[in-house]
């Protein structure tokens, strides 16, 4: 069977119609925030699209990024885009095993040498030489800067790859660190979140497709399409927040009419990411709306910002010990200057010389 | 650092290590103080000291006629500054929340429409002393660094605040920073300036209406 060449032929051979095809790009050309005059440019680059080979490369991390992106929009148009692009290399969606993967690895990379997008998701260790995590006796960090040196652009997927994730917590016993601090002479995207939604994976790669560059990302090199706006600003209980309104518990009578889960812990006004508006399970929902509060997981340090369940305007870590250690320390120092100072005063009593009538006379005289 | 982790600095060690400096700097004072001690009193009593002191610090927290020979001006905008301040401080329900997680109490919160109003009264009545401090000659003359350094100290986290509660300027991260920075700065500050007096006050008053309970006089 010959292989389609083209985004448009390979819809067409899997009888996807070309009104879902261009329902498709009208949400690509919204979700990556460009003009609805863009959508027919959009379907136009689609459709003539070559089919690019994308290496994925998973290190430390769950496969939750891998189950997110395969589940949770299948059959959908989202999928055919992955099926379209050449996915060469992935341990968990690939049939291959052993020897035989690296081989196809290796053969990708030499086929599309300068031309290949390189996924990971994971973050990398690099303590001990690498020693924690490795693929077919290779270190994750060895094989990180072989398959980069390739790469036309590389993809962080999930906050693991983005940010070092739950590995890079503290205390790191790995040395976890992500893509971008071992990636410098390529363009990074960063596609966090844990894990991310389907749709920007799919949005960004769309957008390579589209145009044949990254987008346009915010300090934290995320493509500011999706990640532009906080889950706050785009959140359907926001009125609730502005008015005062709180979930005190997960069951109380706040909670029960859709109140803000500010309280409950909610992360949202600090986390940035398309949730509120892509949302999750073919748009069906969004953890604030199952009345869950945002555990921000697409921010850099999210395992170490506090409890899930603490609120953001909430300290970090127990003040107890430190307060009782300055109340002891205060104590002290206090006690010794007001000691300190009673003894000058002392001192000075003991010191004062009298002056008589006589000693007065004397000196006038 | 970026500004995630800023964030993550002041809510942890930053928050706690201003609010230990606080704790230490006030027992320090407050010990300090009484181990100054008073010249015994070898007049007969007339009076109780205690209740009369107590009373004294009730009492002195609100009008009275005498107060106004000066004028209002003073009257009014200190009460506008300080009901500003503390009801702003006490009864936004995310300041409550800081609360809880320190002492495990919390109280019922006022409505976000009621705090903003009571923190710009409390800006509004600091702008107007400040100007008054600029335009009465007497005042500008007795004023140091300290005073200009108390003011902004205490403006900074009511301003900062309502920013971040209607998100001008600012990312909402980056304003939340911004203002929890300002409130430990008000923290470490208070124990070693003029602001001491949020604790010292109380002592002053009980001493003045314990010297007037003694001899048996009104304070």
């Amino acid at each position: 069977m010959v292989k389609p060449a083209s985004l448009a032929e390979h819809l067409e051979c899997h009888q996807v119609s070309r009104r879902g095809f261009l329902k498709f790009c009208a949400l690509t050309t919204s979700m990556m925030a460009l003009s609805p005059s863009m959508m027919p440019a959009v379907a136009r680059a689609l459709e003539k699209a070559r089919r690019p080979s994308v290496i994925w490369l998973s290190f430390q991390e769950c496969t939750g990024c891998t189950e997110s992106l395969t589940r949770s929009h299948s059959p959908t148009i989202e999928n055919l885009i992955l099926n379209y692009l050449s996915l060469d290399y992935h341990h968990t969606l690939q049939a291959a095993s052993g020897d035989a993967a690296e081989r196809a690895r290796e053969a990708a990379m030499s086929e599309n040498y300068g031309q290949y997008i390189l996924a990971v998701d994971g973050s990398i260790p690099v303590k001990d030489g690498g020693v924690y995590s490795t693929i077919a006796g290779v270190s994750n960090l060895e094989m990180l800067q072989h398959t980069v040196a390739g790469a036309a652009a590389v993809v962080a997927i999930g906050s693991c790859a983005a940010f070092g994730g739950l590995p890079h917590a503290h205390p790191n016993p790995t040395g976890a660190v992500p893509v971008q601090e071992l990636v410098h002479d390529k363009p990074v995207v960063n596609v966090s979140g844990c894990p991310p939604i389907p749709v920007v994976i799919s949005g960004v790669l769309a957008h390579y497709l589209t145009f044949g560059r990254i987008p346009d990302l915010d300090s934290y090199g995320r493509p500011l399409s999706f990640f532009g706006a906080s889950i706050h600003d785009r959140c359907y209980r926001r009125p609730y927040y502005n008015k005062g309104l709180f979930a005190e518990t997960f069951d109380d009578e706040g909670a029960k009419n859709g109140w803000c889960l500010f309280k409950l812990g909610c992360k949202g006004p600090t986390t940035y990411n398309a949730c509120a508006t892509a949302k999750w399970n073919q748009g069906t929902s969004f953890p604030i709306q199952s009345g869950h509060g945002c555990i921000g997981c697409s921010e850099p340090h999210f395992w170490d910002a506090g409890g899930f369940y603490q609120p953001l305007s909430a300290g970090i870590g127990s003040v107890g010990t430190l307060a009782g250690m300055a109340v002891v320390a205060g104590a002290a120092a206090g006690t010794a200057a007001g000691r300190l100072h009673q003894a000058k005063r002392k001192q000075a009593q003991r010191q004062h010389e009298k002056v008589t009538v006589a000693d007065l006379e004397e000196t006038d005289s | 650092m970026t500004s995630v982790e800023l964030l993550i600095w002041v809510r942890g060690p930053g928050l706690q290590l201003s609010l230990a400096a606080f704790i230490l700097g006030m027992t320090y004072r407050i010990l300090q103080t009484y181990f100054l001690g008073r010249a015994k009193n070898l007049a007969e009593p007339r009076g109780s000291e205690w209740v009369h002191g107590i009373k004294t610090i009730w009492w002195r927290s609100f009008f009275h006629p005498g107060m106004t020979v000066r004028g209002y001006f003073t009257i009014i905008s200190g009460y506008m500054f300080h009901l500003g301040f503390i009801v702003t401080l006490l009864f936004f329900d995310q300041h409550i929340e800081l609360f809880k997680s320190w002492t495990g109490l919390s109280w019922p919160a006022l409505p976000p429409i009621v705090i903003t109003v009571t923190a710009v009264l409390g800006i509004a009545a600091l702008v107007a002393v400040l100007v008054d401090r600029f335009a009465d000659p007497v005042r500008y003359l007795l004023s140091d660094y300290q005073d200009y350094l108390c003011w902004t100290l205490t403006v900074l986290p009511l301003v900062t605040g309502l920013l971040l509660a209607y998100k001008i300027w600012l990312p909402y991260t980056s304003l939340l920073t911004v203002h929890i920075i300002s409130f430990e700065l008000l923290l470490v500050a208070i124990p070693f300036t003029k602001l001491s007096h949020v604790f010292t006050i109380f002592i002053a008053r009980w001493y003045n209406g314990a010297i007037a309970g003694y001899r048996g006089v009104q304070s």
